[in-house]
């Protein structure tokens, strides 16, 4: 690929690279609290701070609910918000996602993603994140270190467009991705800097009946979110949805606007095709799994086999017509969870891609593979598995078991 | 509902307030309303302080409190911290 700017290579753990970017990002205050997988980026940027090498106000809370809380409050007042949490931390800031996505706070946040309890288990699975599906938050999964740096310097423009405002989350695997040693490509100081900017306030009407930028500021006072029945709540809600539509063609132009200057691009910013064009077979997963999966694919597609892979990078908003359009070939699909969704039929990245592919008229016959729970290791050979089970699906154009389990003892 | 309410793309996001909480009358919500007997108050205004409406009124040029009706929700926080058992609560009348 070719590189615009000038880049120094440094060997980060996806944590690391996290607070790195973070560092580069003129983050106005940091409100956190430590818990592991997390703990490497907040310990970091505690460092940063501690060296006076930021100029971040750096908040100790008592818990997430308020790191959330906190995060919340620095960003209505028009201040650049960052967070980092995993797994019961996530859950404890359950109530403040909606109140941060409802105050359209553009507060970015890492999600180190890892296992719930119980049992406790401290290594990577999706089951945090999917579980706040619907709490109004951008959600992205980066595959690698690399991609989590480029993504949380990316997710500041994203939050704080003005089409947007919406707070998002940048998932990196647990373990996989927030411990593990890799060579990252970071940008400048002064390129981060200008590729991000400051934050920019559109106007609103307050109560006093002035047109003033939207944020807290004493000399021209509003009320956010307080109150809002049966007459209101419902429009409220309604902006909402219409700001993660907007959201798509924004993090697609960003994706787009960063590939320019650093060389690097993940897709369109929202899925990323791995020879789909032609692929008849085809899986779809999030996060670091894309890594072994490609191996996988370049084995099959040296064998002559025509098996791909697409990459969901945004998970909310759901780029459906990306999704749509990238599978129309596509006869076979595994849809790959690490996650679970209780008595459901399937998990949750399944039931999403299944149901938007009903609508088309070839659509593939489709199986979920519910895999790496507590974060149990997948290997090649068994992603292999899901292609050569693929294989029989395309033969029988029939699936017999539409939900399986992938390195589970039977 | 009326026809007079804003569409979702006519209003301001996050819920941000359109009219001062001023012209919001929450004192409708009250059950019980304050009563004061004028001979047992000392005007020690720690009713006021613990108001959490702001629907106790101090006029220092009678030297006299007033209840806000149109605020006051009728919690019966000022009885209860009234040291001379002044304020008592009544039902509300219509």
């Amino acid at each position: 690929m070719q590189i615009v700017t000038k880049q120094k290579t440094m060997a980060l753990a996806g944590d690391q690279a996290v607070a790195y970017a973070v560092k580069q990002s003129d983050v106005d205050v940091v409100a956190a609290y430590p818990i592991t997988p997390q703990t490497i980026i907040v310990e970091k940027f505690s460092e940063y701070v501690a060296n006076g090498e930021v100029e971040t106000e750096f908040v100790c809370v008592e818990s997430e609910h308020s790191a959330m809380a906190a995060s919340l409050a620095a960003s209505a007042t028009g201040a650049r918000a960052f967070t980092a949490t995993a797994s019961a931390g996530l859950a404890l800031m359950h109530e403040m996602l909606f109140v941060t996505s409802g105050c359209r706070a553009p507060v970015v946040m890492a999600v180190a993603n890892r296992a719930l309890s119980a049992p406790l288990n401290i290594h990577g699975d999706h089951s945090d994140s999917m579980a706040q599906r619907d709490s109004g938050w951008i959600q992205m999964y980066a595959e690698n270190a690399q991609e989590a740096y480029d993504s949380i310097i990316q997710a500041f423009r994203i939050a704080e467009n003005s089409n947007v405002l919406l707070p998002v989350m940048v998932g990196l695997d647990g373990f996989t991705l927030s411990h593990t040693l890799e060579n990252v490509e970071t940008l400048l100081d002064e390129d981060v800097k200008a590729f991000i900017g400051t934050r920019k306030f559109s106007n609103v009407l307050t109560h006093e009946g002035k047109s003033v930028p939207f944020k807290l500021d004493p000399t021209n006072p509003m009320t956010m979110g307080p109150i809002a029945l049966q007459n209101y709540y419902f429009e409220f809600k309604r902006q909402q949805e219409e700001a993660m539509k907007n959201a798509l063609e924004v993090i697609e132009q960003i994706n787009g606007e960063y590939s320019k200057m650093s060389g690097r691009s993940y897709g369109n910013g929202l899925v990323e095709t791995y020879y789909l064009e032609d692929a008849e077979i085809a899986a779809i997963c999030l996060g670091s799994t894309a890594g072994t999966m490609k191996t996988v694919v370049d084995a099959l597609r040296q064998e002559g086999i025509k098996a791909g892979l697409l990459r969901l990078r945004t998970f909310r908003p759901l780029p459906f017509e990306a999704i749509r359009s990238a599978l129309s070939n596509v006869k076979a699909l595994a849809v790959m969870d690490k996650s679970m969704s209780f008595g459901g039929n399937g998990g949750p990245v399944f039931q999403e891609v299944r149901s938007l592919l009903y609508d088309t008229d070839n659509h593939p016959n489709i199986v979920n593979y519910i895999y790496g729970l507590g974060g149990r290791d997948t290997s090649p050979t068994e992603l292999r598995s899901i292609y050569e089970e693929l294989q029989n699906i395309l033969q029988a154009k029939h699936v017999e078991k539409p939900i399986q389990y992938l390195g589970l003892r039977e | 509902m009326t026809n007079q309410e804003k569409t979702w793309k006519e209003i301001a996001p996050a819920g941000v307030c359109s009219k001062s909480s001023t012209s919001f009358l929450t004192g409708d919500w009250k059950t019980y309303t304050p009563v004061r007997d004028l001979e047992k108050c000392t005007r020690c205004l720690l009713c006021a302080l613990f108001c959490p409406d702001g629907a106790i009124l101090w006029h220092p040029e009678k030297g006299d409190i007033s209840f806000d009706n149109s605020f006051c929700k009728g919690c019966g926080i000022c009885a209860n911290q009234c040291p001379t058992n002044a304020i008592t609560m009544k039902l509300a009348q219509e």
